[in-house]
């Protein structure tokens, strides 16, 4: 019977292993004993969403970075010393530069295979960062990062910051005109810190900037220490995915203690080894046909020079963005200065965006007083103040990153650019704003439309005739699948708001903050559009009441 | 295909699928009353969603056909492999031309190698492959509570063996011993640099230094720069290739009619109309390289920093908190444009210990 040996192809006959592979997992699992761990996981299960594949990217992107990266530090030379570049590239011969920068050149001309190395490596880096987000935004808007996950929405908290670091080190390498220009931002950045700046920035550059150290110090960092906490911090994140099972979305059979899928070995391990290599393919299609960062370009830097439209790598046009937007602030007070106009900007948006989507998880807990295991993927709709917040937090970076390329747009679409800025310096406080109502009614909307599907049916397409002469389309039931996506919605637990006999109000929403509490807590989890009971639709809305509105009972758990 | 086969005729019509809801391919089962059957078949903790739907082999026909597509892309694969090595082998670089065809070639054949290896992959995977709906359980990530209370217990006991607990001289002395060693890599981090001192106050102009042309190193007749609206990126004599002085000590050079300027620039420091800036912005440091001539606007343009050069570079707009300081410049005996001395105030982003040293000049003079 098939279902009882559903390992082995039904009416094939039963396989044997060659003695290659016998003998070789004999003599591994003598030693160590690896048969009991691959009993236990070589079947794991693994769930599908495409959104599942997010966090992917960034992970084949970093191994693709790991390789590349190597590869060019057999030629790069982190040196800034003074050289007289006399490689293949005919316009620059004769030019004073740094041994980095005449080293990256000879990367670009002089080594086959070089600019493609050099190009698929920058942009795994754009991709790295990219897939984190995406794969972040995932994980927040639906509510992944819920216990048991917090430690690893923090870990990958750290992978994103870390990451943008990284990248921020990486292009200063090239020592051009362009990459200096971020360097010497970053110094004003780093020399404005209050009390220990100017301590920070000549121990940073080993004196004066630019100084001789600067590139080689970053080298360092850049290829050893910081990808190597990049690697460990992977590691431990993808560890504890494995032991804790991923999420899953919601749909039929699947419930907060199974998880529904395919195995790891065959299907899941091919599977992932051909989405490696499809990032891959995607980035050696870039890095063959799409050029980036042309740095022969640039030239050599010198802090006196500096090309008009100088942009970052976009994981830090929204700093850019910030440090653009920022009014003329500065403080002096008693012989010292206290430079907002590039502190707050430089630190105030990341800080904001980064604690907190590191502290939402908690937030959220205690607003909710939700301590159970979560394993079904929320849609984000059913959490319409979660994702009203996250639309509001892209917002808010959205319009830093567009405005950091403030001069583009005003050369491009001949907008006066001051007005550009002012506009900019109001709509960071609006847009958030009005980002998060209109999420809030879409979710509250989209939570209608799937009542109506469940209390309707979906239109079949079929228009009848009735005998009377009027024409009506025929509603059919959902598909059971889509019946059961939709009707996995969860009410948001709320606290125990009321008052005991005595009109005293639970423990813990005492007090102004206890009552902020309860009063979030209420609003949070409003339940504005209750699902139709089980068994109350019919195939033929038309004949049934809607029961779709802004229903005002709330649920309370506990 | 497997939707047909599973779905009655009377639905067929309907559309099987509504935005935002998974595709009906993967359906996980249509039989009613879809409790998960009990666990055990399977190695691994895997069971069956419902007997029967666990692996679904595709039909042997379409997998020796899909075999075929599969073996195509692999063979695909090995080819644009063998242009690689080839396209190494006969495509040399050099000159931007020659580079550009070895990029394409390399690049190319690459990218064909791992998309043809990818999609042969995908293939294989979605129609050799059995489809598969399996469940498997998920525990509680708490241990139970006899485990936690066994772990505890044997810390406690640990830790009392230990003699940590009880011995209160030698958990001092640890601390104690722990507290030095922490702090020296710190310590260790001291000859990263220099202390800044009062390095980013000063500037290398000094009385009599000649102001050459940035790039040409030529020093600069007075007389010769004479078109009003004029500008010119300039440096310091015998610094034109130090880029720690150049840091600090490039100036935007720009010349006006005298009756152009305003009250904030020092007329002292100018020379016939010629004045000199810092060209190191005020907030972080770009070069601010951008001038218009009909507004004498000074543009940084890493952040739009803006400044007017008839009125002492004050800011216009902008996140700089301060104008651009203006270097006192004068003519030697030549005619050539010097310095008369260094900056009276630091050029560059704002720091900590600056302070607000253009008062500071106010209040001296």
């Amino acid at each position: 019977m098939s279902s009882a040996t559903p390992s082995a192809r039904p009416g094939s006959g039963s396989f044997t292993p060659p003695k290659a592979i016998t003998g070789v997992s004999t003599f591994v699992d003598d030693r160590i004993g690896a048969g009991n761990f691959l009993k236990r996981n070589m079947r794991k299960i693994f769930p599908d969403h495409w959104s599942f594949l997010l966090g992917e990217i960034a992970l084949y992107s970093f191994i693709i970075l790991l390789l590349t990266g190597t590869f060019l530090t057999f030629w790069f030379e982190p040196s800034m010393h003074e050289v007289e570049y006399n490689g293949s590239y005919e316009p620059l011969r004769g030019v004073q530069m740094s041994a980095a920068y005449a080293s990256s050149l000879e990367i670009s001309f002089d080594i086959r295979g070089g600019l493609l190395m050099r190009q698929i490596h920058h942009w795994a880096a754009l991709l790295f960062v990219a897939g984190m987000m995406a794969h972040m935004l995932r994980v927040f808007f639906t509510g992944a990062y819920r216990k048991p996950r917090e430690f690893n929405w923090l870990i990958g908290l750290g992978l994103l910051t870390l990451a943008m670091v990284e990248g921020l080190f990486g292009y200063s390498l090239p020592d051009d005109l362009l990459s200096g220009a971020g360097l010497r931002i970053t110094q004003g950045v780093l020399v404005s810190i209050p009390l220990v700046g100017t301590y920070l920035q000549f121990f940073l550059f080993g004196g004066e900037y630019p100084g001789t150290d600067v590139i080689g110090r970053f080298y360092s960092l850049h290829i050893l220490i910081v990808p190597g906490i990049l690697l460990a911090l992977i590691s431990a994140h993808m560890i504890l995915m494995w032991v804790q099972k991923h999420t899953q979305m919601p749909g039929k059979g699947r419930t907060e203690t199974n998880v529904v899928g395919a195995p790891f070995y065959p299907a899941f391990m091919v599977k992932s080894g051909a989405y490696f290599l499809f990032t891959f393919a995607v980035l050696a299609g870039l890095g063959t046909f799409a050029q980036i960062n042309p740095i022969w370009l640039y030239g050599p830097y010198t802090p006196a020079d500096i090309s008009a439209g100088s942009q970052p790598d976009f994981y830090m046009g929204f700093l850019e963005g910030s440090l653009r937007l920022m009014p003329a602030w500065e403080i002096n007070v008693g012989g010292y200065t206290l430079a907002l106009s590039v502190i707050i900007p430089a630190l105030v948006p990341l800080g904001l965006i980064m604690t907190g989507a590191a502290l939402f998880p908690f937030i959220e807990r205690w607003v909710t007083g939700d301590n159970r295991e979560h394993h079904v993927a929320d849609r984000p709709r059913n959490n319409p103040h979660r994702t009203a917040i996250g639309v509001s937090a892209i917002t808010f970076y959205g319009i830093l990153w567009l405005l950091g390329a403030n001069d583009e747009i005003s050369a491009n679409f001949h907008i006066s650019l001051f007005a550009l800025t002012i506009f900019g310096r109001i709509a960071i406080f609006v847009a958030p704003a009005i980002a998060y109502y209109v999420t809030y009614r879409v979710c509250v909307g989209l939570q209608r439309k799937d009542a109506e599907v469940l209390a309707h049916g979906v239109e079949s397409g079929v228009i009848v005739r009735s005998p009377e002469g009027g024409y009506s389309e025929i509603h059919v039931d959902p598909d059971e699948d889509i019946a059961d996506h939709v009707r996995a919605k969860e009410p948001i637990p709320t606290l125990p708001a009321e008052a005991d006999g005595d009109g005293i109000p639970p423990k813990g929403l005492r007090g102004p903050l206890g009552r902020l509490r309860a009063k979030m807590s209420r609003t949070y989890g409003a339940e504005l559009v209750p699902l139709p009971a089980k068994n109350g639709h019919g195939a033929h809305g038309e004949e049934e009441p809607a029961a779709v509105g802004a229903g005002e009972d709330r649920k309370e758990l506990h | 295909m497997s939707e047909k086969e599973n779905t009655g005729a009377p639905e067929e019509r309907v559309p099987h699928r509504v935005i935002g809801t998974p595709q009906p391919g993967v359906r996980l089962s249509e039989r009613p009353g879809g409790e998960p059957e009990t666990p055990g078949s399977l190695p691994g903790g895997v069971h069956e969603a419902e007997p029967g739907t666990g692996v679904i082999y595709p039909d042997p026909a379409s997998a020796r056909r899909a075999e075929r597509l599969v073996a195509l892309l692999f063979l695909v694969a090995f080819l644009a492999g063998v242009g690689f090595i080839a396209s190494y082998v006969i495509f040399q670089v050099g000159d931007i031309d020659r580079t550009a065809v070895s990029n394409l070639a390399l690049g190319g054949t690459m990218t064909i190698a791992f998309l043809a290896l990818a999609s042969g992959l995908v293939v294989w995977v979605r129609r050799i492959m059995p489809k598969y709906n399996l469940v498997q359980e998920r525990h509680p990530m708490a241990s139970d509570a006899e485990t936690r209370e066994e772990v505890s217990k044997v810390f406690v006991q640990g830790a009392e063996e230990s003699g940590f607990l009880r011995h209160k001289l030698l958990r001092r002395t640890l601390l104690l011993a722990a507290a030095p060693l922490g702090l020296a890599p710190l310590v260790l981090l001291k000859d990263l640099g220099p202390l800044p001192g009062d390095k980013l106050r000063h500037t290398v102009w000094k009385k009599g230094l000649r102001l050459v042309v940035e790039g040409t190193g030529q020093p600069i007749r007075a007389a010769d720069f004479n078109s009003p609206g004029g500008i010119l990126s300039v440096v310091p004599e015998g610094y034109e290739h130090d880029l720690n002085a150049l840091a600090k000590a490039t100036l935007i050079l720009i010349k006006l009619r005298p009756e152009q300027f305003k009250s904030g620039t020092n007329l002292n420091w100018t020379h016939d109309g010629i004045v000199a800036y810092s060209k190191i912005c005020t907030h972080v440091g770009c070069p601010a390289a951008l001038y218009e001539q009909t507004t004498n606007h000074i543009l940084c343009p890493c952040h739009q920093s803006t400044f007017d050069a008839a009125d002492g570079a004050k800011v216009v707009f902008g996140p700089a908190a301060r104008p651009l300081p203006q270097l006192p410049i004068t003519v030697d005996s030549e005619g050539y444009l010097v310095a008369q001395s260094d900056f009276h105030v630091p050029v560059g982003p704002s720091f900590w210990e600056r302070g607000d040293a253009e008062a500071e000049v106010r209040g001296n003079a």
